[in-house]
């Protein structure tokens, strides 16, 4: 059975510092102005909070965010692992306290210094806490060391099974950046990009080329969760949280799912859905918009799949259809995306789908946004969440 | 620093753009042979226009000239710039000063740009002229925060005469922490030999260190569960089938097939090789390990892929399994 809170808590604030490559401030203070634009977008105060979400890679401990901005008591906090899997799950923990009365006001947050700090393009190495160590000791003395090349282990199979090509993946990547072009926020912002310099990008693990990977980015984006009830009487129109559901898969490792029987299809993300559908009712027809985590161009095609707005293996010719355009059947990432707007872990994401029902992205589609997907990054344990209109 | 404080630092360093480093200074020696001779030396120059005269005057450079790159020796201070400063410093050594004072210890020599306008012969005077042309703004760069200063230096003979003239730039820079960390382990590790990069071995805990040392004795273990005979890969310590705690293992043939592959391009790591191929192995026993390929042109790789594997040593501390086409 799954989960009835639909329609019960809503996205009342949403808020981002500046996207950069060296931030030139502590992580810490683009939480604090994250969080605080989105409580001034809310028309809310410091004193209104009462509950923190964010990830477990996030460095900034909720009981500093929390004095930096001067909050009251806080009575809820939680936070959701695996890296950009987190995002909508953030979302999930602050909908389940909403709903429960655990809290009323609850806030959730990630902030970096991605690009001037610790950059996850590194890689592991043997510096990891234990768990993990061993996880990625059957990796590491082979070299497959860095989030690139263990998502091109599954790209390349998904290639092997569904004939598949780059021309998909060079869609996924020209498409978001079309509108990055014209996003102040985003770091491609007017500066569009051809297949030949797509094509000329460097090769980092075949088949993914450099332009094939997200950047790494300064920056932080908060979104403020209360009830239904209460985002009727607040600044902005309320977004509602139709459904929000994650996932870890049977046999799921982290980032190297490689023993399935199959391993070119996500079946955590095939399971968020399903559960995410049912809790509201709605199925793919009814999704007019979406933000798919795009840390990698290959990652949105399983998406898709996974979310039904096409078979097994016809991701392709989706997208080569033109349907993640201003035009097309589910204008995407519309931001610009991780790929060229900036890598904040998918909270720039759920920003994103927040103004896509809002009717305020800055490319926004002429047709009515009823209901906007966002998603989580995959690899990892992961998940998704449907918005719409109060 | 503050900001304020920048500014006021900056604004000091900047006090020093179009200073003279000193006066003018003239070189210790003349051009001369024996000098001549110890670079050719060092240098490896083996061209006779250098040092032997007879072949020189009959060149078309008519006599003996210097190796126009030892334009700057002439003039240079010599071993006394090692000696501890005492009495007044030169303007140059100022700007350095307040550099490292402020915390930019590191200095890093980065280019040259220089123009010779005539050849130098033996008994030739050099005197150089430096100014302190540029200070960059401040950059961010891999050794950490730092300004570039460039000097150009005018080289003139004993008529006064123009004879060349250098850009000298150098990177003054506050190490980052990372680098600092480095080199600390550099420093303690100066008397040992030198230490070739090798592979990032797997930590080795409770429930994979016997599958390590399995491989460190070259041979390739699966797990099995003694409850109900499953096979898997990578080792945990309950069987997903049948929750037993019980396992042995079981010798794996290393005979197996392409299931999926990736050449890894960028970024490069030290102690690895180069191609490097990584390939998910759907060994005959049923389970999948990652390990590299090779002994194969990548572009031959492909799904499907028959390999037999072979568990190597392949650098100084490290043994792993290799799989070669079959």
């Amino acid at each position: 059975m799954a989960a009835n809170f639909t329609d019960q808590a809503a996205i009342v604030g949403i808020g981002s510092t500046e996207f950069s490559k060296d931030s030139g401030r502590s992580e810490l203070a683009l939480a604090a102005e994250a969080v605080k634009h989105a409580l001034d977008d809310a028309g809310l105060t410091p004193a209104d909070v009462d509950g923190f979400v964010t990830y477990t890679i996030d460095q900034n401990e909720e009981v500093d965010v929390a004095r930096a901005l001067g909050c009251n008591d806080i009575r809820m906090f939680s936070r959701v692992p695996y890296g950009g899997g987190a995002a909508t799950g953030t979302l999930l923990q602050a909908v389940m306290a909403v709903a429960t009365g655990v809290a009323e006001t609850v806030v959730c947050y990630r902030a970096l210094n991605g690009r001037s700090g610790q950059r996850y393009s590194s890689g592991v190495s043997g510096n990891l806490i234990t768990g993990s160590a061993i996880h990625y000791g059957y990796y590491m003395p082979f070299g497959l060391l860095t989030p690139a090349s263990w998502v091109a282990m599954f790209t390349r199979r998904y290639m092997h099974l569904t004939g598949c090509t780059q021309d998909a993946f060079f869609e996924v990547a020209h498409s978001t950046r079309e509108y990055a072009v014209k996003n102040p926020a985003a770091f491609f912002y007017q500066r569009p990009f051809t297949r030949a310099e797509y094509d000329a990008g460097k090769k980092i693990s075949d088949p993914l080329r450099l332009f094939d990977c997200c950047q790494e980015s300064d920056g932080g984006s908060a979104i403020v969760v209360t009830s239904s009830a209460r985002a009727k009487d607040l600044r902005q129109p309320g977004v509602a949280v139709r459904g929000v559901a994650q996932c870890l898969a049977k046999d799921q490792e982290e980032m190297t799912s490689f023993y399935r029987p199959e391993i070119a299809r996500i079946p955590e993300m095939d399971l968020a859905a399903a559960e995410a559908y049912a809790q509201c009712g709605l199925a793919a027809k009814d999704i007019d918009a979406a933000v798919i985590y795009d840390a990698f161009t290959p990652i949105v095609l399983w998406q898709l799949e996974s979310w039904g707005f096409c078979k097994f293996g016809e991701a392709a010719q989706f997208v080569q259809a033109g349907n993640l355009r201003p035009n097309g059947r589910l204008p995407s990432n519309t931001h610009g995306g991780q790929l060229s707007e900036a890598y904040i872990h998918g909270m720039n994401g759920i920003v994103e789908a927040v103004r896509l029902v809002r009717g305020t992205s800055v490319n926004q589609p002429k047709k009515r946004i009823e209901h906007a997907l966002v998603t989580s990054g995959v690899g990892v344990p992961t998940g998704g969440a449907i918005l719409g209109r109060m | 620093m503050t900001p304020e404080e920048t500014t006021a630092f900056e604004a000091k360093i900047r006090a020093y753009v179009g200073r003279e480093m000193g006066p003018p200074k003239r070189g210790f020696d003349d051009v001369n042979a024996a000098m001549i001779r110890h670079w050719t030396e060092v240098t490896g120059d083996a061209n006779p226009v250098y040092t032997d005269a007879q072949f020189a005057a009959a060149s078309g450079k008519k006599g003996l000239i210097a190796p126009p790159t030892m334009l700057a020796i002439w003039a240079m201070e010599g071993y006394p710039m090692a000696l501890p400063q005492t009495g007044k410093v030169d303007v140059q050594r100022e700007l350095h000063n307040l550099l490292e004072a402020h915390g930019y210890t590191g200095v890093l020599g980065t280019n040259t740009i220089t123009e010779f306008y005539r050849d130098l012969r033996p008994g030739d005077q050099v005197t150089a002229h430096t100014v302190i042309d540029n200070i960059s703004e401040r950059k961010k760069t891999a050794r950490g925060h730092g300004y570039f200063i460039e000097t150009v230096t005018k080289f003139t003979d004993q008529k006064g005469e123009p004879i060349g003239r250098q850009v000298f730039r150098t990177l003054r820079f506050a190490p980052s922490a990372e680098l600092a960390a480095a080199k600390g382990e550099a420093a303690k590790g100066a008397d040992a030999p030198l230490e070739v990069p090798t592979r990032i071995p797997s930590p080795r805990g409770h429930d994979n260190a016997w599958w390590w040392e399995a491989i460190d004795q070259g041979r390739l273990l699966i797990q099995r569960c003694k409850g109900c005979g499953t096979l898997r890969h990578p080792p945990r310590p309950m069987c997903g089938s049948c929750q037993s705690l019980e396992w042995d293992s079981v010798e794996s043939s290393l005979e197996g097939e392409v299931f999926s592959y990736t050449e890894l391009s960028y970024p490069k790591f030290p102690g690895y090789p180069d191609p490097l191929l990584c390939g998910l192995i759907q060994l005959r026993e049923g389970t999948r390990l990652v390990a590299n390929i090779v002994g194969c042109e990548p572009q031959r790789v492909h799904v499907g892929m028959k390999v037999k594997g072979k568990v190597e040593r392949v650098d100084d501390k490290t043994m792993l399994p290799n799989f070669y086409p079959a």
